[in-house]
């Protein structure tokens, strides 16, 4: 057992320097609540509440908050634990957490099968006679259920879990990294970006092609996300503070901003020099394009910025259901995509207008604010429960789940 | 009063004939508002041929949503309706639309056998519909955009004008076939490559947001089928005719 205990020692020696911010942070839980919520809008395809996702806004969307945040939440949450309980305990309960979302994921696979072969027996339009090519899989359940398992299969919009799985996966090593040689881990992440981009690194998708999140690009973002949660976040106080900064960061979002416009305005597109076009196109989004990357640095900066830390409304009545949805993540995550399949075989069912696509999106984000509160309360009595043994510091308690 | 109505109706056609084809009967209306069909691309080649030899050579390259099942289907797709609609609006030019659809063909597949169809069919145009098969197959969307950029490059170095023709909207399959990121990927290429887009998917959505048509419907029958081709022939016609400037061509000959 000995050399279980001898990283503990180390880490408990090397990071007393950088002791983390203490207690919770409110803006994670609230932007993630949000981008939660971004990301159910944006499941629904032709939905007019889309217009409101910051992705037609600029390069970045919802997912890097996303992800960004996870990655914080996570190095908070289980570096306290690898800190406290050693490599063995942190590392454990990292892979737990791993292993629940691979089961919320196979739930939601299991959702979406029904659907599909609803739709598959129902289903029938000389019209779309090649579209209705995408059922054929039904042909072969015991090929498709054994690639879903296995993550290589995954239907449209089940990308971002097995994405989140695979980075909790490799996340034990990082996180110990991180907590040792901070700088060293960062350079090690972004290291493998560029390789990634270099060599074509993915991992393969069935039926063919590769993930849509391509790990090893989005892995660079959780990283920053782990790297910030661990000091980081204080190493770069001063390059957040400064004028500069925050000017080159807004320069950046009103450039992308303008280029966002013209995707949608076609007659701005001449105003995009040739050259510039050739070089921006196409931002990636598999492989976490640079431009992304940029404008979610960006976005960050400024937002960090203009909402400090004990922002009075982050108290407030307003922005506690985002609060609340950003702190029970994976499951408002699930039922996000959940009611995004309901949502758009409503849609489609009533020929949905645009009010009916705006009630929708509303009564989604209601029954996902409405869960949310449920879980939270479910929590609470618990806790308060006399059975209710004392739980270790965990992903509950500390700085929402990671 | 009927006959009144008639009378004034019959007048006002003789003294406006560019109305003539707005009024004449149609099976369906299935109007397009006009930003769909209006381009800041110009169909050059189009304008030259229709002007100099009144002829237009038009070539389909497809997949399987460029067709309709069944023993007839051809003659009811967009293609053949397409070649309709243009006879019927450019009366004494010659209109040839030649037609390519293959089920499940990929677009990196059509560049291959590209340069062979462009030396048979010496178009002065090709619609194009993409995408759907890629997204099928799920075809790496980087992939999909080099085929797709190389076969444009290729369409208009042989000298021919390019219309990029996207998907259709499918709401039943929307869950399970996303197209939305290789339709970006058409929009693109057809701005930086100076080609005219076809929004397919933008115009079926639309009719089915206005009751159009009822996209979401379950039916084995073929008429919706071939009434959504008919339109969807008509709408391509008006959008070839704007963006090659055919009504100014018309006139002149005509006159």
């Amino acid at each position: 057992m000995k050399h279980l205990v001898i990283p503990k020692f180390a880490l408990a020696s090397r990071t007393a320097a950088a002791p983390p911010p203490g207690g919770r942070d409110l803006r994670l839980d609230l932007f993630r609540g949000v981008a939660l919520w971004l990301i159910f809008l944006d499941h629904i395809p032709q939905n007019i509440a889309n217009w409101f996702t910051i992705r037609n806004y600029g390069f970045s969307d919802a997912t890097e908050i996303f992800i960004f945040i996870s990655g914080y939440t996570a190095a908070f949450v289980y570096g306290r634990a690898m800190r406290e309980r050693g490599f063995l305990v942190a590392s454990a309960r990292v892979l737990r957490r791993a292993w629940q979302i691979y089961v919320a994921h196979i739930f939601l696979f299991t959702i979406f099968m029904a659907e599909i072969a609803y739709v598959a027996s129902t289903f029938d339009n000389p019209l779309y006679a090649e579209e209705m090519n995408i059922l054929d899989f039904l042909k072969q359940p015991d090929v498709t259920i054994f690639q879903a398992l296995i993550l290589k299969f995954k239907p449209v919009n089940m990308d971002v879990l097995p994405l989140y799985i695979m980075l909790l996966l490799f996340f034990p090593p990082m996180l110990w990294l991180l907590i040792v040689e901070p700088a060293f881990a960062l350079a090690g992440s972004a290291l493998v970006y560029v390789l990634a981009w270099n060599l074509n690194w993915n991992l393969p998708a069935y039926p063919n092609g590769v993930w849509f999140f391509n790990p090893f690009a989005w892995q660079l973002l959780f990283v920053f996300g782990a790297w910030c949660a661990l000091g980081g976040a204080q190493r770069l106080t001063a390059v957040l503070r400064s004028p500069v900064v925050l000017a080159i960061a807004i320069i950046y979002l009103v450039f992308s901003f303008a280029v966002t416009l013209t995707w949608y305005i076609e007659p701005l597109g001449r105003f995009v020099p040739v050259w510039l076009g050739e070089w921006m196109y196409p931002i990636d989004k598999t492989n976490l394009d640079v431009l992304r990357f940029a404008h979610f640095l960006a976005l960050a900066a400024v937002t960090v910025r203009f909402i400090p830390r004990d922002w009075p409304l982050l108290k407030s009545l307003y922005l506690r259901p985002a609060i609340l949805c950003g702190q029970h993540s994976l499951e408002i995550f699930c039922l996000g995509v959940f009611l995004a399949f309901a949502g758009q075989f409503v849609i489609s069912e009533w020929s949905g207008g645009p009010l009916i696509q705006a009630l929708i999106s509303l009564i989604g984000i209601l029954i996902m604010v409405a869960t949310a509160s449920l879980i939270s309360w479910y929590k609470q009595i618990e806790g308060r429960s006399p059975a209710g043994r004392s739980k270790p510091p965990d992903a509950d308690l500390a700085g929402g789940e990671a | 009063m009927k006959l009144i109505s008639a009378l004034v109706a019959s007048i006002a056609l003789s003294c406006f004939p560019a109305w003539a084809a707005v009024a004449e009967p149609q099976p369906e209306t299935c109007d397009v508002p006009a930003s769909f069909l209006e381009s800041e691309i110009d169909l050059g080649r189009a304008t030259v041929e229709m002007k100099d030899r009144h002829r237009l050579d038009i070539t389909v390259i497809g997949s399987g949503s460029s067709a309709l099942p069944g023993p007839d289907g051809a003659r009811f797709a967009y293609p053949a309706q397409l070649e309709n609609a243009l006879k019927q609006q450019l009366p004494g030019a010659e209109i040839n639309v030649t037609a390519h659809v293959q089920p499940k063909r990929t677009t990196a597949s059509v560049v291959s056998e590209l340069s062979k169809i462009l030396a048979e069919d010496k178009p002065s145009l090709v619609v194009w519909q993409a995408g759907t098969a890629d997204a099928l197959n799920g075809v790496e969307t980087d992939e999909f955009r080099a085929s797709l950029d190389s076969g444009v490059e290729m369409i208009q170095a042989a000298g021919a004008d390019v219309i990029l023709m996207n998907m259709q909207y499918s709401p039943r399959t929307a869950s399970m076939l996303d197209v939305s990121a290789y339709a970006d990927i058409m929009r693109h290429i057809a701005q930086q490559r100076g080609a005219v887009l076809f929004d397919r998917l933008g115009i079926m959505q639309y009719w089915n947001d206005a009751g159009t048509f009822d996209l979401y419907a379950a039916t084995k029958k073929y008429d919706m089928a071939r009434r959504v081709h008919e339109c969807i022939g008509r709408a391509l016609a008006s959008q070839i005719i704007n963006a090659a400037h055919l009504d100014a061509v018309r006139m002149q000959t005509t006159r």
